[in-house]
Protein backbone atom coordinates (compact mmCIF):
# COMPACT_ATOMS: atom_id res chain seq x y z
CA UNK A 1 0.00 0.00 0.00
CA UNK A 2 1.30 3.29 -0.99
CA UNK A 3 -0.04 6.18 1.59
CA UNK A 4 2.72 8.84 0.70
CA UNK A 5 5.86 9.45 -1.17
CA UNK A 6 8.34 11.86 -0.12
CA UNK A 7 10.62 14.15 -2.41
CA UNK A 8 14.08 15.14 -0.87
CA UNK A 9 15.97 17.75 -2.56
CA UNK A 10 18.31 18.27 -5.06
CA UNK A 11 20.14 20.75 -6.94
CA UNK A 12 19.56 23.13 -9.75
CA UNK A 13 20.64 23.80 -12.68
CA UNK A 14 23.54 25.81 -11.76
CA UNK A 15 24.28 23.27 -9.08
CA UNK A 16 22.94 24.99 -6.07
CA UNK A 17 20.97 23.38 -3.41
CA UNK A 18 17.08 23.44 -3.43
CA UNK A 19 15.89 25.29 -0.81
CA UNK A 20 12.56 23.13 0.29
CA UNK A 21 13.30 20.40 3.42
CA UNK A 22 11.08 17.90 1.71
CA UNK A 23 7.79 17.45 -0.07
CA UNK A 24 5.58 14.94 0.72
CA UNK A 25 2.81 13.95 -1.37
CA UNK A 26 -0.34 11.67 -0.05
CA UNK A 27 -2.84 9.22 -1.61
CA UNK A 28 -5.74 10.57 -3.30
CA UNK A 29 -4.33 14.06 -3.26
CA UNK A 30 -3.99 16.11 -6.51
CA UNK A 31 -1.13 18.43 -7.39
CA UNK A 32 0.20 20.50 -10.41
CA UNK A 33 3.53 21.54 -11.04
CA UNK A 34 3.73 24.43 -13.13
CA UNK A 35 6.20 26.91 -14.16
CA UNK A 36 8.25 28.18 -17.03
CA UNK A 37 9.10 26.17 -20.59
CA UNK A 38 12.65 24.43 -19.26
CA UNK A 39 12.33 25.06 -15.67
CA UNK A 40 12.23 21.05 -15.06
CA UNK A 41 8.72 19.96 -14.55
CA UNK A 42 9.70 17.37 -16.70
CA UNK A 43 12.98 16.36 -14.65
CA UNK A 44 10.70 16.64 -11.68
CA UNK A 45 7.71 14.14 -12.35
CA UNK A 46 10.60 11.90 -13.98
CA UNK A 47 12.40 11.47 -10.85
CA UNK A 48 9.35 10.29 -8.92
CA UNK A 49 8.96 7.67 -11.87
CA UNK A 50 12.28 6.86 -11.86
CA UNK A 51 11.94 6.61 -8.36
CA UNK A 52 15.27 8.28 -7.97
CA UNK A 53 18.19 7.94 -5.47
CA UNK A 54 20.85 10.76 -6.29
CA UNK A 55 21.12 8.97 -9.42
CA UNK A 56 19.63 11.53 -11.57
CA UNK A 57 20.52 15.15 -13.06
CA UNK A 58 18.89 16.73 -10.40
CA UNK A 59 20.29 14.10 -7.55
CA UNK A 60 17.15 14.60 -5.67
CA UNK A 61 15.90 11.49 -3.57
CA UNK A 62 12.18 9.82 -3.68
CA UNK A 63 11.02 7.74 -0.55
CA UNK A 64 7.89 5.46 -0.72
CA UNK A 65 5.91 5.90 2.98
CA UNK A 66 8.93 7.28 4.04
CA UNK A 67 11.85 4.44 3.22
CA UNK A 68 13.87 3.86 0.23
CA UNK A 69 12.14 1.75 -2.05
CA UNK A 70 13.42 -1.92 -2.83
CA UNK A 71 14.95 -2.64 -5.46
CA UNK A 72 12.90 -4.46 -7.80
CA UNK A 73 10.83 -1.50 -8.13
CA UNK A 74 13.42 0.54 -9.20
CA UNK A 75 14.53 -1.87 -12.03
CA UNK A 76 11.16 -3.16 -13.56
CA UNK A 77 8.81 -0.24 -14.06
CA UNK A 78 5.80 -3.06 -15.11
CA UNK A 79 5.59 -3.74 -11.03
CA UNK A 80 6.48 0.14 -10.24
CA UNK A 81 3.24 1.87 -8.57
CA UNK A 82 3.70 4.51 -10.94
CA UNK A 83 2.41 5.29 -14.45
CA UNK A 84 3.60 8.20 -16.07
CA UNK A 85 1.82 9.60 -19.51
CA UNK A 86 4.93 11.71 -20.92
CA UNK A 87 4.81 14.32 -23.41
CA UNK A 88 6.24 12.08 -26.08
CA UNK A 89 3.10 11.59 -28.24
CA UNK A 90 4.51 8.99 -30.60
CA UNK A 91 4.80 4.81 -30.22
CA UNK A 92 7.39 3.09 -32.16
CA UNK A 93 5.95 -0.69 -31.23
CA UNK A 94 4.90 -1.93 -34.37
CA UNK A 95 1.74 -3.51 -33.16
CA UNK A 96 -1.60 -3.12 -33.52
CA UNK A 97 -4.12 -1.15 -30.66
CA UNK A 98 -5.47 -5.25 -28.89
CA UNK A 99 -1.69 -6.69 -29.04
CA UNK A 100 0.19 -3.56 -27.38
CA UNK A 101 -2.31 -3.70 -24.55
CA UNK A 102 -2.21 -7.30 -24.72
CA UNK A 103 1.53 -7.48 -24.51
CA UNK A 104 1.51 -4.56 -21.31
CA UNK A 105 -1.72 -6.38 -19.86
CA UNK A 106 0.66 -9.48 -19.69
CA UNK A 107 3.67 -7.26 -18.36
CA UNK A 108 1.48 -6.02 -16.00
CA UNK A 109 0.30 -9.70 -14.75
CA UNK A 110 -2.97 -9.43 -15.73
CA UNK A 111 -4.86 -12.67 -16.30
CA UNK A 112 -7.45 -13.33 -18.71
CA UNK A 113 -7.30 -9.22 -20.68
CA UNK A 114 -9.50 -9.65 -23.09
CA UNK A 115 -12.17 -7.29 -20.74
CA UNK A 116 -9.75 -4.92 -20.03
CA UNK A 117 -8.33 -4.95 -23.30
CA UNK A 118 -11.86 -3.82 -24.77
CA UNK A 119 -12.37 -1.51 -21.65
CA UNK A 120 -9.33 0.23 -22.19
CA UNK A 121 -10.21 0.92 -26.10
CA UNK A 122 -13.72 2.34 -24.76
CA UNK A 123 -12.28 4.73 -22.26
CA UNK A 124 -9.41 5.88 -24.77
CA UNK A 125 -12.49 6.60 -27.33
CA UNK A 126 -14.19 8.70 -25.13
CA UNK A 127 -10.97 10.89 -23.87
CA UNK A 128 -10.68 11.30 -27.93
CA UNK A 129 -13.05 12.34 -30.90
CA UNK A 130 -11.54 10.69 -33.79
CA UNK A 131 -12.33 6.86 -32.72
CA UNK A 132 -9.51 4.15 -32.06
CA UNK A 133 -10.20 0.57 -33.16
CA UNK A 134 -8.44 -2.76 -31.83
CA UNK A 135 -7.00 -2.62 -35.00
CA UNK A 136 -5.47 0.38 -35.24
CA UNK A 137 -1.63 0.33 -35.25
CA UNK A 138 -0.06 2.29 -32.50
CA UNK A 139 2.35 3.54 -34.54
CA UNK A 140 -0.07 5.67 -36.90
CA UNK A 141 -2.11 7.22 -33.94
CA UNK A 142 -2.58 11.03 -33.97
CA UNK A 143 -0.76 12.75 -30.53
CA UNK A 144 -4.06 13.24 -29.19
CA UNK A 145 -5.43 9.09 -29.97
CA UNK A 146 -1.90 8.63 -28.73
CA UNK A 147 -2.37 10.06 -25.40
CA UNK A 148 -6.08 9.10 -25.14
CA UNK A 149 -5.29 5.40 -25.53
CA UNK A 150 -2.05 5.68 -23.24
CA UNK A 151 -4.09 7.32 -20.58
CA UNK A 152 -6.85 4.64 -20.63
CA UNK A 153 -3.88 2.64 -20.05
CA UNK A 154 -2.65 3.76 -17.08
CA UNK A 155 -5.72 3.97 -15.45
CA UNK A 156 -6.97 0.23 -16.59
CA UNK A 157 -3.94 -1.82 -17.57
CA UNK A 158 -1.24 0.32 -15.37
CA UNK A 159 -3.93 0.55 -12.89
CA UNK A 160 -1.12 2.03 -10.88
CA UNK A 161 -1.68 4.38 -7.70
CA UNK A 162 0.19 7.24 -8.50
CA UNK A 163 -0.48 8.98 -12.34
CA UNK A 164 1.48 11.60 -13.37
CA UNK A 165 0.75 13.59 -16.32
CA UNK A 166 2.63 15.61 -18.51
CA UNK A 167 0.94 18.18 -19.84
CA UNK A 168 -2.42 16.49 -21.47
CA UNK A 169 -3.95 20.06 -22.21
CA UNK A 170 -1.59 20.13 -25.53
CA UNK A 171 -3.07 17.13 -27.18
CA UNK A 172 -6.47 17.86 -28.26
CA UNK A 173 -8.69 15.64 -25.80
CA UNK A 174 -11.21 15.87 -24.04
CA UNK A 175 -9.38 17.56 -20.92
CA UNK A 176 -12.96 17.36 -18.93
CA UNK A 177 -13.69 13.54 -18.99
CA UNK A 178 -9.82 13.16 -17.86
CA UNK A 179 -10.18 15.29 -14.95
CA UNK A 180 -13.77 14.05 -14.09
CA UNK A 181 -12.52 10.60 -13.84
CA UNK A 182 -8.97 11.55 -12.09
CA UNK A 183 -11.01 13.69 -9.35
CA UNK A 184 -13.27 10.28 -8.30
CA UNK A 185 -10.63 8.36 -7.46
CA UNK A 186 -8.22 7.77 -4.97
CA UNK A 187 -5.10 7.54 -6.77
CA UNK A 188 -2.04 10.05 -6.41
CA UNK A 189 -2.46 12.53 -9.27
CA UNK A 190 0.29 14.73 -10.59
CA UNK A 191 0.07 16.75 -13.78
CA UNK A 192 2.31 19.13 -15.30
CA UNK A 193 0.43 21.90 -16.82
CA UNK A 194 0.38 25.51 -18.56
CA UNK A 195 -3.62 25.53 -18.26
CA UNK A 196 -4.71 27.63 -15.11
CA UNK A 197 -8.17 25.35 -14.89
CA UNK A 198 -5.60 22.38 -13.95
CA UNK A 199 -3.38 24.41 -11.85
CA UNK A 200 -6.29 25.61 -10.02
CA UNK A 201 -8.20 22.09 -9.58
CA UNK A 202 -5.14 20.82 -7.58
CA UNK A 203 -4.58 21.03 -3.86
CA UNK A 204 -1.49 22.08 -4.02
CA UNK A 205 0.43 23.55 -6.64
CA UNK A 206 4.74 23.51 -6.88
CA UNK A 207 6.16 25.94 -8.61
CA UNK A 208 9.42 25.31 -10.59
CA UNK A 209 12.02 27.63 -11.63
CA UNK A 210 16.29 26.53 -12.72
CA UNK A 211 15.52 23.11 -12.53
CA UNK A 212 14.65 23.73 -8.58
CA UNK A 213 11.11 24.01 -6.59
CA UNK A 214 10.62 27.00 -5.92
CA UNK A 215 7.58 27.49 -4.04
CA UNK A 216 4.49 24.90 -2.85
CA UNK A 217 1.06 26.65 -2.48
CA UNK A 218 -1.50 25.09 -1.42
CA UNK A 219 -5.15 25.80 -2.72
CA UNK A 220 -7.34 28.24 -0.87
CA UNK A 221 -10.43 29.28 -1.07
CA UNK A 222 -10.81 32.07 -3.63
CA UNK A 223 -9.03 29.70 -6.00
CA UNK A 224 -11.31 26.83 -5.32
CA UNK A 225 -14.17 29.48 -6.62
CA UNK A 226 -12.11 30.87 -9.20
CA UNK A 227 -11.63 26.97 -10.72
CA UNK A 228 -15.17 26.57 -10.52
CA UNK A 229 -15.75 29.27 -12.65
CA UNK A 230 -13.21 28.52 -14.70
CA UNK A 231 -14.53 25.05 -14.93
CA UNK A 232 -17.78 26.33 -16.37
CA UNK A 233 -16.28 28.60 -18.75
CA UNK A 234 -13.88 26.21 -20.20
CA UNK A 235 -16.62 23.80 -20.82
CA UNK A 236 -18.54 26.23 -22.94
CA UNK A 237 -14.92 26.93 -24.45
CA UNK A 238 -15.05 23.25 -25.05
CA UNK A 239 -18.71 22.94 -26.62
CA UNK A 240 -17.55 25.86 -28.81
CA UNK A 241 -13.99 23.78 -29.96
CA UNK A 242 -16.55 20.96 -30.88
CA UNK A 243 -19.18 23.01 -32.68
CA UNK A 244 -16.23 24.44 -34.79
CA UNK A 245 -14.43 20.58 -34.98
CA UNK A 246 -17.87 19.44 -37.15
CA UNK A 247 -18.21 22.51 -38.95
CA UNK A 248 -20.69 24.29 -37.57
CA UNK A 249 -21.37 28.42 -38.24
CA UNK A 250 -22.41 29.81 -34.60
CA UNK A 251 -25.93 31.35 -35.15
CA UNK A 252 -27.71 30.26 -31.41
CA UNK A 253 -28.10 33.51 -29.31
CA UNK A 254 -26.29 31.43 -26.29
CA UNK A 255 -23.35 31.62 -27.99
CA UNK A 256 -23.02 34.84 -27.83
CA UNK A 257 -20.87 35.04 -24.30
CA UNK A 258 -19.41 37.67 -23.14
CA UNK A 259 -16.02 36.62 -21.98
CA UNK A 260 -15.16 39.74 -19.59
CA UNK B 1 40.94 -7.70 -14.53
CA UNK B 2 37.39 -7.30 -14.83
CA UNK B 3 35.97 -7.40 -18.13
CA UNK B 4 32.56 -5.69 -19.42
CA UNK B 5 31.70 -6.54 -23.58
CA UNK B 6 29.41 -4.37 -24.74
CA UNK B 7 27.14 -5.13 -27.47
CA UNK B 8 23.88 -4.30 -29.66
CA UNK B 9 22.95 -2.63 -32.55
CA UNK B 10 24.56 0.28 -34.15
CA UNK B 11 23.26 3.80 -32.25
CA UNK B 12 21.92 1.85 -29.35
CA UNK B 13 23.29 3.88 -27.25
CA UNK B 14 26.82 1.46 -26.51
CA UNK B 15 29.23 4.39 -26.54
CA UNK B 16 26.95 6.62 -24.65
CA UNK B 17 26.85 3.74 -21.97
CA UNK B 18 30.52 3.60 -21.96
CA UNK B 19 31.39 7.04 -21.39
CA UNK B 20 28.50 6.80 -18.26
CA UNK B 21 30.63 3.57 -17.10
CA UNK B 22 33.72 5.64 -17.38
CA UNK B 23 32.80 8.36 -15.45
CA UNK B 24 31.69 6.21 -12.57
CA UNK B 25 34.91 4.28 -12.27
CA UNK B 26 37.55 6.36 -13.63
CA UNK B 27 38.83 8.21 -10.28
CA UNK B 28 38.88 4.11 -8.79
CA UNK B 29 39.52 2.00 -11.44
CA UNK B 30 42.48 1.96 -14.62
CA UNK B 31 40.06 1.45 -17.24
CA UNK B 32 41.12 0.58 -21.14
CA UNK B 33 38.71 0.29 -23.94
CA UNK B 34 38.64 -1.64 -27.21
CA UNK B 35 36.35 -0.81 -29.80
CA UNK B 36 35.99 -3.05 -33.03
CA UNK B 37 34.41 -2.10 -35.91
CA UNK B 38 34.16 -2.98 -39.65
CA UNK B 39 34.99 0.24 -41.29
CA UNK B 40 35.29 3.93 -39.15
CA UNK B 41 35.07 4.18 -35.49
CA UNK B 42 35.51 6.99 -33.70
CA UNK B 43 34.89 6.11 -30.03
CA UNK B 44 38.28 5.30 -29.03
CA UNK B 45 39.94 8.85 -30.09
CA UNK B 46 36.79 10.61 -27.97
CA UNK B 47 36.56 8.38 -24.78
CA UNK B 48 40.89 8.97 -24.88
CA UNK B 49 40.53 12.68 -25.20
CA UNK B 50 37.54 13.09 -22.62
CA UNK B 51 38.45 10.76 -20.16
CA UNK B 52 41.97 10.18 -20.22
CA UNK B 53 41.90 6.60 -20.56
CA UNK B 54 43.88 3.68 -22.68
CA UNK B 55 41.91 3.13 -26.12
CA UNK B 56 42.77 0.87 -28.65
CA UNK B 57 40.51 0.05 -31.94
CA UNK B 58 40.58 -2.63 -34.58
CA UNK B 59 38.46 -2.51 -38.41
CA UNK B 60 37.56 -6.26 -38.99
CA UNK B 61 37.11 -5.35 -42.62
CA UNK B 62 35.90 -8.47 -44.67
CA UNK B 63 35.99 -10.58 -41.58
CA UNK B 64 32.55 -10.79 -39.06
CA UNK B 65 33.61 -8.51 -36.47
CA UNK B 66 32.55 -10.90 -33.58
CA UNK B 67 34.57 -12.96 -35.74
CA UNK B 68 37.50 -10.39 -35.46
CA UNK B 69 36.61 -9.85 -32.01
CA UNK B 70 37.36 -13.12 -30.82
CA UNK B 71 40.77 -13.59 -33.02
CA UNK B 72 41.84 -10.36 -31.12
CA UNK B 73 40.68 -10.71 -27.46
CA UNK B 74 43.75 -12.54 -26.66
CA UNK B 75 46.29 -9.78 -27.59
CA UNK B 76 43.74 -7.31 -26.05
CA UNK B 77 43.95 -8.89 -22.29
CA UNK B 78 47.10 -9.42 -22.83
CA UNK B 79 47.93 -5.52 -23.73
CA UNK B 80 45.62 -4.82 -21.19
CA UNK B 81 47.32 -6.52 -18.50
CA UNK B 82 50.55 -5.71 -19.18
CA UNK B 83 49.16 -2.03 -18.68
CA UNK B 84 47.83 -2.65 -15.41
CA UNK B 85 44.23 -2.27 -15.78
CA UNK B 86 41.44 -3.17 -13.43
CA UNK B 87 38.48 -2.45 -15.86
CA UNK B 88 39.08 -3.85 -19.95
CA UNK B 89 35.53 -2.69 -21.63
CA UNK B 90 35.18 -3.73 -25.27
CA UNK B 91 32.48 -2.08 -27.66
CA UNK B 92 31.39 -4.88 -30.17
CA UNK B 93 30.27 -3.13 -33.86
CA UNK B 94 27.00 -4.44 -32.80
CA UNK B 95 26.28 -5.83 -36.29
CA UNK B 96 26.13 -9.79 -36.52
CA UNK B 97 23.40 -10.82 -35.09
CA UNK B 98 24.47 -14.64 -35.77
CA UNK B 99 27.34 -14.46 -33.76
CA UNK B 100 27.91 -12.87 -30.04
CA UNK B 101 30.30 -11.21 -28.63
CA UNK B 102 30.32 -12.14 -24.82
CA UNK B 103 32.70 -14.89 -22.84
CA UNK B 104 31.77 -16.82 -20.13
CA UNK B 105 33.62 -14.66 -17.40
CA UNK B 106 33.03 -11.12 -16.79
CA UNK B 107 29.48 -9.30 -17.62
CA UNK B 108 27.95 -9.30 -21.25
CA UNK B 109 25.91 -6.70 -21.75
CA UNK B 110 23.48 -6.03 -24.34
CA UNK B 111 22.28 -2.42 -24.99
CA UNK B 112 18.82 -1.81 -26.91
CA UNK B 113 17.21 1.46 -27.66
CA UNK B 114 13.72 1.90 -26.49
CA UNK B 115 12.75 3.22 -30.33
CA UNK B 116 14.67 0.14 -32.04
CA UNK B 117 11.24 -1.38 -32.61
CA UNK B 118 9.44 -4.37 -30.79
CA UNK B 119 10.26 -6.97 -32.50
CA UNK B 120 14.25 -6.07 -31.76
CA UNK B 121 14.95 -8.26 -29.26
CA UNK B 122 13.44 -11.40 -31.23
CA UNK B 123 15.40 -10.64 -34.23
CA UNK B 124 18.56 -9.89 -31.94
CA UNK B 125 19.16 -13.59 -31.32
CA UNK B 126 22.25 -14.60 -29.63
CA UNK B 127 23.24 -11.10 -28.98
CA UNK B 128 20.04 -10.38 -26.45
CA UNK B 129 19.85 -14.57 -25.22
CA UNK B 130 23.13 -15.16 -24.33
CA UNK B 131 23.90 -11.88 -22.54
CA UNK B 132 23.72 -11.00 -18.40
CA UNK B 133 21.94 -7.50 -18.64
CA UNK B 134 20.16 -5.58 -20.70
CA UNK B 135 20.22 -1.94 -20.53
CA UNK B 136 17.37 0.04 -22.29
CA UNK B 137 18.38 3.42 -23.37
CA UNK B 138 16.44 6.50 -25.00
CA UNK B 139 13.67 5.93 -22.30
CA UNK B 140 13.15 9.88 -22.39
CA UNK B 141 11.93 9.35 -26.00
CA UNK B 142 8.90 6.91 -25.21
CA UNK B 143 6.07 6.29 -23.21
CA UNK B 144 6.14 4.36 -19.78
CA UNK B 145 3.35 1.93 -21.49
CA UNK B 146 5.86 1.71 -24.45
CA UNK B 147 8.85 0.94 -22.74
CA UNK B 148 7.17 -2.12 -20.35
CA UNK B 149 6.09 -3.48 -23.87
CA UNK B 150 9.60 -3.66 -24.91
CA UNK B 151 10.47 -4.89 -21.69
CA UNK B 152 8.37 -7.85 -21.71
CA UNK B 153 9.23 -8.90 -25.26
CA UNK B 154 13.15 -8.75 -24.12
CA UNK B 155 11.48 -11.24 -21.14
CA UNK B 156 10.20 -13.50 -23.47
CA UNK B 157 13.49 -13.97 -25.31
CA UNK B 158 15.65 -14.39 -22.05
CA UNK B 159 13.65 -14.65 -18.68
CA UNK B 160 16.50 -15.08 -16.56
CA UNK B 161 18.27 -11.39 -17.95
CA UNK B 162 18.64 -8.77 -15.52
CA UNK B 163 16.86 -5.34 -16.97
CA UNK B 164 17.94 -1.70 -16.56
CA UNK B 165 16.85 1.01 -17.91
CA UNK B 166 17.93 4.73 -18.58
CA UNK B 167 18.58 7.60 -20.41
CA UNK B 168 22.34 6.80 -21.33
CA UNK B 169 23.18 11.18 -22.12
CA UNK B 170 22.35 11.39 -18.51
CA UNK B 171 22.99 8.15 -16.83
CA UNK B 172 19.97 7.99 -15.04
CA UNK B 173 19.31 5.25 -12.33
CA UNK B 174 22.58 3.39 -13.35
CA UNK B 175 23.59 2.52 -9.89
CA UNK B 176 22.60 -1.19 -9.80
CA UNK B 177 24.70 -1.39 -13.01
CA UNK B 178 27.59 -0.07 -11.47
CA UNK B 179 27.78 -2.51 -8.75
CA UNK B 180 27.30 -5.33 -10.61
CA UNK B 181 30.44 -4.71 -12.53
CA UNK B 182 32.34 -3.37 -9.16
CA UNK B 183 31.56 -7.06 -7.79
CA UNK B 184 31.73 -9.26 -10.97
CA UNK B 185 35.19 -11.36 -10.31
CA UNK B 186 38.14 -10.89 -12.40
CA UNK B 187 38.57 -13.11 -15.20
CA UNK B 188 41.09 -15.69 -15.66
CA UNK B 189 42.76 -15.54 -19.10
CA UNK B 190 43.50 -19.01 -19.43
CA UNK B 191 40.00 -20.44 -18.72
CA UNK B 192 38.44 -18.04 -21.33
CA UNK B 193 35.92 -19.19 -23.77
CA UNK B 194 33.22 -17.81 -26.31
CA UNK B 195 29.86 -18.50 -24.90
CA UNK B 196 28.39 -18.96 -28.28
CA UNK B 197 28.90 -21.41 -30.90
CA UNK B 198 30.35 -19.51 -33.64
CA UNK B 199 29.43 -20.30 -37.20
CA UNK B 200 30.38 -23.37 -38.66
CA UNK B 201 32.93 -21.84 -41.07
CA UNK B 202 33.63 -19.20 -43.65
CA UNK B 203 32.95 -18.85 -47.51
CA UNK B 204 34.26 -16.84 -50.27
CA UNK B 205 31.95 -14.26 -49.37
CA UNK B 206 32.61 -13.75 -45.86
CA UNK B 207 36.21 -13.15 -46.78
CA UNK B 208 34.77 -10.32 -49.91
CA UNK B 209 34.85 -11.96 -52.76
CA UNK B 210 32.09 -9.64 -54.28
CA UNK B 211 30.73 -12.03 -57.43
CA UNK B 212 27.05 -12.90 -57.45
CA UNK B 213 25.92 -16.54 -58.38
CA UNK B 214 26.98 -19.77 -57.51
CA UNK B 215 29.60 -20.82 -59.76
CA UNK B 216 32.08 -18.53 -58.41
CA UNK B 217 31.74 -19.46 -54.70
CA UNK B 218 32.61 -22.33 -52.42
CA UNK B 219 32.75 -23.14 -48.76
CA UNK B 220 29.88 -22.81 -46.16
CA UNK B 221 26.91 -21.79 -47.93
CA UNK B 222 23.09 -22.39 -48.03
CA UNK B 223 21.16 -22.60 -51.15
CA UNK B 224 17.89 -20.63 -50.49
CA UNK B 225 15.73 -23.98 -50.98
CA UNK B 226 18.69 -26.59 -50.22
CA UNK B 227 18.73 -29.21 -47.52
CA UNK B 228 20.69 -28.99 -44.68
CA UNK B 229 23.65 -31.52 -45.42
CA UNK B 230 24.55 -29.61 -48.47
CA UNK B 231 25.79 -26.48 -46.56
CA UNK B 232 29.48 -27.67 -47.84
CA UNK B 233 29.51 -25.73 -51.07
CA UNK B 234 31.98 -26.93 -53.85
CA UNK B 235 31.68 -24.22 -56.49
CA UNK B 236 30.04 -25.11 -59.78
N1 LIG C 1 17.93 20.36 -11.44
C1 LIG C 1 18.42 20.21 -12.68
N2 LIG C 1 19.75 20.10 -12.91
C2 LIG C 1 20.23 19.95 -14.15
N3 LIG C 1 19.48 19.88 -15.27
C3 LIG C 1 18.14 19.99 -15.11
C4 LIG C 1 17.53 20.15 -13.82
N4 LIG C 1 16.19 20.21 -13.98
C5 LIG C 1 15.96 20.09 -15.30
N5 LIG C 1 17.13 19.97 -15.99
C6 LIG C 1 17.28 19.82 -17.45
O1 LIG C 1 16.73 20.97 -18.08
C7 LIG C 1 16.08 20.62 -19.29
C8 LIG C 1 14.63 21.13 -19.28
O2 LIG C 1 13.92 20.51 -18.21
P1 LIG C 1 12.44 19.90 -18.38
O3 LIG C 1 12.34 19.15 -19.66
O4 LIG C 1 12.11 19.17 -17.14
O5 LIG C 1 11.59 21.25 -18.49
P2 LIG C 1 10.01 21.47 -18.53
O6 LIG C 1 9.68 22.38 -17.42
O7 LIG C 1 9.31 20.16 -18.54
O8 LIG C 1 9.83 22.22 -19.90
P3 LIG C 1 8.59 22.21 -20.96
O9 LIG C 1 7.52 23.08 -20.40
O10 LIG C 1 9.22 22.78 -22.18
O11 LIG C 1 8.18 20.78 -21.13
C9 LIG C 1 16.18 19.10 -19.40
O12 LIG C 1 17.26 18.77 -20.28
C10 LIG C 1 16.47 18.65 -17.99
O13 LIG C 1 17.20 17.42 -17.95
N1 LIG D 1 17.72 10.89 -26.18
C1 LIG D 1 18.64 9.94 -25.99
N2 LIG D 1 19.63 9.81 -26.90
C2 LIG D 1 20.56 8.85 -26.70
C3 LIG D 1 20.52 7.98 -25.57
N3 LIG D 1 21.57 7.12 -25.66
C4 LIG D 1 22.24 7.45 -26.78
N4 LIG D 1 21.65 8.49 -27.42
C5 LIG D 1 22.06 9.12 -28.70
O1 LIG D 1 21.95 8.12 -29.70
C6 LIG D 1 23.01 8.24 -30.65
C7 LIG D 1 23.80 6.94 -30.75
O2 LIG D 1 24.41 6.65 -29.51
P1 LIG D 1 25.82 5.89 -29.40
O3 LIG D 1 26.13 5.77 -27.96
O4 LIG D 1 26.82 6.51 -30.29
O5 LIG D 1 25.38 4.46 -30.00
P2 LIG D 1 26.33 3.19 -30.37
O6 LIG D 1 26.40 3.17 -31.86
O7 LIG D 1 25.53 2.02 -29.86
O8 LIG D 1 27.63 3.36 -29.69
C8 LIG D 1 23.87 9.39 -30.17
O9 LIG D 1 23.47 10.53 -30.90
C9 LIG D 1 23.52 9.53 -28.70
O10 LIG D 1 23.69 10.84 -28.24
C10 LIG D 1 19.43 8.15 -24.60
O11 LIG D 1 19.29 7.43 -23.60
N5 LIG D 1 18.53 9.15 -24.88
MG1 LIG E 1 8.25 19.15 -20.03
MG1 LIG F 1 29.55 3.40 -30.41
ZN1 LIG G 1 29.18 -13.41 -37.47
Amino acid sequence: MIREITILPGYDKNGAAESFSSITLKAGETTSIVGPTGSGKTAFITDIELLAQKDTTTRRQVLINGDIPKDPYRYNPSIRPIAMITQNTKCFADLSTEEFLEVHARARKIKNSKAVITETIDLANTFTGEKITNISKVTVLSGGQTRALLIADALLIGAAPIILLDEIENAGIFKQEIINIIQKTSKMVLFVTHDPVIALLTKKRIIMENGAVKKVIFQNETETQAAENLLELDKRVGILREKLRAGYELTDDSFRVKFA
Amino acid sequence: MKLVVIAGPPSAGKTALTKQIVKNFKDKMKIAYLKIDVVKAYEDQELAKDYNILTKKIYSGDLCPDHAGVMVLGDVLEWAEKNKVDLLIIESAGLCLRCSPYVNQGLGIVVLSSISGIHAPEKMGAMVSLSDIAIVTKIDLVSQAEREVLIQKIKDVHPQIILMETNALQGTSLTYLYSLIENSQDIDRNNLFLKGNPPLGTCTICIGKKDIGWKNHFGVIKKLDGQITEYLYRGE
